[in-house]
Formats: structure tokens, C-alpha cells, sequence
């Protein structure tokens, strides 16, 4: 697969310039996926940053939409199949597998990623999916959190968030939500680092362009965790957010931060209605 | 004005024109465009042409097209294509819109490549760690090779 991207990389390269018009916009096709049509465009709701709504699934090339669309082909599906195992598996001090409480995860976790991240009342703060899946770890089965953006957890809430694949994203932002979702609004339109640039600048103000070898999109998550050829391995949202702001030449946070989190709703915010494409597929 | 006669003196003890360059927080932007050259000499547009193309230098071709750089892949979309721009500005803008577009286009996102200060969180290069001390994105020499190579673009 590799060696495809880069021999077409360098037929974009050889067509030059011409190459960057052809590509402009997202393009037509649509989505399917075991039969199920997925929905990659819609307009936008009240008060939308954004009209029309696109996946990001809409701005790759013809190959890398190709894997998405089968399950066989999906390289993130190797990563799935361990966290299904995972999910069987006891470990810990108390002798429980996340099975041993859930049962089976197709029926326990469907339509759990679509409201991800949510306000837990208890915790009082705005949890991310990972959150969730370390507080079983640790307080039900007395094992140890797994690590924020790492190969184990980024399996395991693709395994998870493939319960609800096709499923709309309807992220709550009311409520005590309101003030995380008005932080991360907040620094979605900061202009950080030496080069001072916003997420706005790139995923709202230049959808469609190409900033040099990258097809700018919408930067919406609701293919997250993504299987990425960049680094051949899942990627989680705030791994995604990480990257992106440390290339404005910023001090990044961390993945699991606050300040990700904040982000992460705001931003499942702009992609409400989108369906779940997780594990999707990305360059 | 005041810096040339230090660099004549300069350059008799020490060959580095660095000696000489204006510092970030001292160039005088007048309606956006600074007049004097950065290191007090012309820049080199051969150079210049590099920094354009360089992702670790300028990388100015990620935002802007030059048809004269066809040989460099990929160039983006996001600001205007540069061919012309030595007819439709002069030296002196030039050199304030890659010192710091924003003196003459007020929010532009054009980063600013000689700069020091207001940035939010500023980093390490590309690490994701914190800055210990800001540098220009870059040099005041790459700052007038740049401009050089720009006023090569005629129509």
C-alpha cells in the first residue's frame, strides 16, 4: 500500500501545478461500506460553522478510499481483531475482562462513540472514550490505564467505536458540557505557535486547498481512531491534534489533556450528523 | 541608517555580516514595507530561490505557486501565486511582507518569518516542546535572499 502512495505522489508530482486543480474540493463519491451507505456530506445545522458538512473521507484519493470501503482491506482491522481478544482477556488484580461486566461488545458499546467526548457527572469533567475504557482498567479490574494515544488504547476505542459505525456523531454540548465546548471553541480559533495558525485558518478557511502535498479537509474526527499510511498504526484524535499544532511550531498539549478534550468535542460539534467511520482510513 | 557605519567598522575586525543585521524587534516597518536591507547588503536570489523550496527554510511553495519553480514539487494553494510580484511591489514591501505580513495585511495567515515576539506557546522548532528562546523563522540573510529571488519574478 505503501508503495501505491508513493507512486502516485510522484505522478501528482511529474503533472506539477495542474495537479493541485484537479484536486481542489472534495470530490463526488460516495461511501459505502458492507451495503450500508455512509452519510460524508450534509448541510450545516443551525449556528454551523461549516455548510456543506464533509468527511474527511471526501478529500482522499480514489486508493485510499478504496480501503475504508472493505473491511477485508482496512488495515485497522488488524488492530481491531487484537482488541477483540483484548476485550475477552482478564487482567488485573480483580480477575475481570472488560467481557466480564459489558458481555459482548457489539451489544454493550453500540452507539457509545457517537456522543463521545461526554460530561461525567461523577468525575466532574468532560471525558474522552479513554477515559471511560481506563476507568474500568483501573477502578473495576485493578489494572493499569493503558497509555493516551498508544497501540493498546487506540485498538481498543476502535473496537469500540466500530459498535457504533454509521451511526450519526451527536456530541452533547449543553448543560455542564457547555463550558468545555466553549474552551475548545476557544482554542480552535487561536492562532498558536511561531507560525500562528489556527485550526480555523486550514480546516474552515481553506477546505479544499492544497498547502503543499496535503489536501486540506474539514479536520473532522469522525473517522477517529484512524488507521494513517503516515505511520501505518491508529491514530487517536488528540494524537491528530498533537501533530497538527506542534506543525504550527507550538508547545503542544498532551493527548488526554483538558484542553484536548475541550477540543475534541467542539470539534465533534462541527461534524454533527456526519456518520462514524471509525476505523477509518487516511494517508 | 545609524547601523551602516558600525558594520564598515565591523567588517575590518570581523568578517560576520551577522554583526551587522537589524534585530528582529528593530526593523522599521513604514505602511508595512522596511526600506533598509536587514543585513545592510543584497541578498543572494540564487539562495533565495532555495529557501522558497526548502520545507526545513522558507517553504514558501507550500502556500504559494511559482511557476518559475516547476522543478520543486508541490505547491499549495493557499495565498497568492508569486509569479510578478517583482512588478507589483518594490523591495521594500517585499521585505515587510516576509519579515511580517501582518504590518501590511492586518490578520493575515502568513506566518511571520522574522519575528521574535506575541507568539502563543511558541515551540521548539517542530519538536512540540517548549521554545527556550524564540529565533526568526528566518535569518536576516535568508530574509534578504528570499526578497532577492522574489524581485526575479517579473511579468
Amino acid at each position: 500500500m505503501l508503495k501505491k502512495a508513493i507512486v502516485l505522489a510522484g505522478a501528482a508530482a511529474l503533472t506539477g501545478l495542474a495537479s493541485t486543480a484537479v484536486l481542489a474540493g472534495p470530490d463526488d463519491d460516495e461511501l459505502v461500506i458492507d451495503g450500508e451507505t455512509f452519510v460524508t456530506e450534509l448541510p450545516g445545522f443551525e449556528g454551523s460553522p461549516l455548510d456543506p458538512i464533509y468527511s474527511g473521507w471526501r478529500f482522499r484519493d480514489d486508493a485510499t478510499q478504496a480501503l475504508e470501503m472493505d473491511d477485508f482491506e482496512n488495515p485497522a482491522f488488524v488492530f481491531v481483531e487484537q482488541a477483540a481478544e483484548s476485550w475477552e482477556t482478564v487482567e488485573g488484580t480483580e480477575g475481570k475482562s472488560c467481557a466480564s461486566c459489558h458481555g459482548a461488545v457489539e451489544e454493550s458499546m453500540k452507539g457509545v462513540r457517537a456522543s463521545m467526548p461526554s460530561y461525567n457527572e461523577a468525575a466532574g469533567e468532560l471525558w474522552s472514550l479513554e477515559n471511560y475504557v481506563n476507568f474500568c482498567r483501573t477502578e473495576r479490574m485493578g489494572a493499569d490505564a493503558l497509555k493516551w494515544d498508544g497501540d493498546e488504547l487506540n485498538a481498543m476505542t476502535a473496537l469500540i467505536a466500530l459498535q457504533s459505525r454509521g451511526m450519526p456523531m451527536a456530541p452533547v454540548i449543553d448543560g455542564p458540557a457547555a463550558e468545555w465546548f466553549e474552551r475548545g471553541k476557544e482554542i480552535y480559533y487561536t492562532r498558536y505557535g511561531q507560525l500562528e495558525l489556527s485550526c480555523a485558518n486550514c480546516h474552515e478557511d481553506h477546505t479544499g486547498d492544497m498547502i503543499r502535498a496535503d489536501h486540506l479537509s474539514q479536520g473532522q474526527i469522525n473517522g477517529f481512531p484512524t488507521y494513517r499510511f503516515k505511520n501505518t498504526k491508529l491514530n487517536s484524535a488528540h494524537g491528530r491534534f498533537k501533530g497538527c499544532i506542534r506543525d504550527t511550531r507550538a508547545e503542544t498539549f498532551a493527548p488526554g489533556s483538558p484542553e484536548f478534550r475541550a477540543l475534541e468535542l467542539y470539534v465533534a460539534w462541527r461534524g454533527q450528523g456526519l456518520s462514524i467511520e471509525s476505523p477509518s482510513v487516511r494517508n | 541608517m545609524k547601523r551602516l557605519a558600525p558594520l564598515a567598522i565591523g567588517a575590518a575586525l570581523v568578517s560576520a555580516a551577522a554583526w551587522a543585521d537589524t534585530a528582529p524587534g528593530d526593523v522599521a516597518f513604514t505602511d508595512g514595507a522596511v526600506e533598509q536591507s536587514l543585513t545592510g547588503k543584497p541578498g543572494d536570489a540564487a539562495n533565495g530561490r532555495v529557501v522558497l523550496g526548502d520545507r526545513g527554510q522558507g517553504n514558501c511553495v507550500a502556500c504559494h505557486q511559482v511557476s518559475e519553480m516547476a522543478d520543486v514539487p508541490w505547491h499549495g494553494e493557499i495565498g497568492p501565486p508569486l509569479d510578478g510580484v517583482g512588478d507589483r511591489w518594490s523591495e521594500a514591501e517585499l521585505r515587510g511582507i516576509v519579515s511580517n505580513a501582518k504590518m501590511m495585511f492586518d490578520g493575515t495567515m502568513m506566518p511571520s518569518f522574522y519575528k521574535v515576539d506575541g507568539f502563543i506557546r511558541p515551540g521548539d522548532a517542530y519538536t512540540g516542546n517548549a521554545a527556550e528562546v524564540v529565533t526568526p523563522i528566518l535569518s536576516a540573510e535568508q530574509v534578504e535572499d528570499v526578497v532577492a529571488y522574489l524581485m526575479t519574478l517579473k511579468e
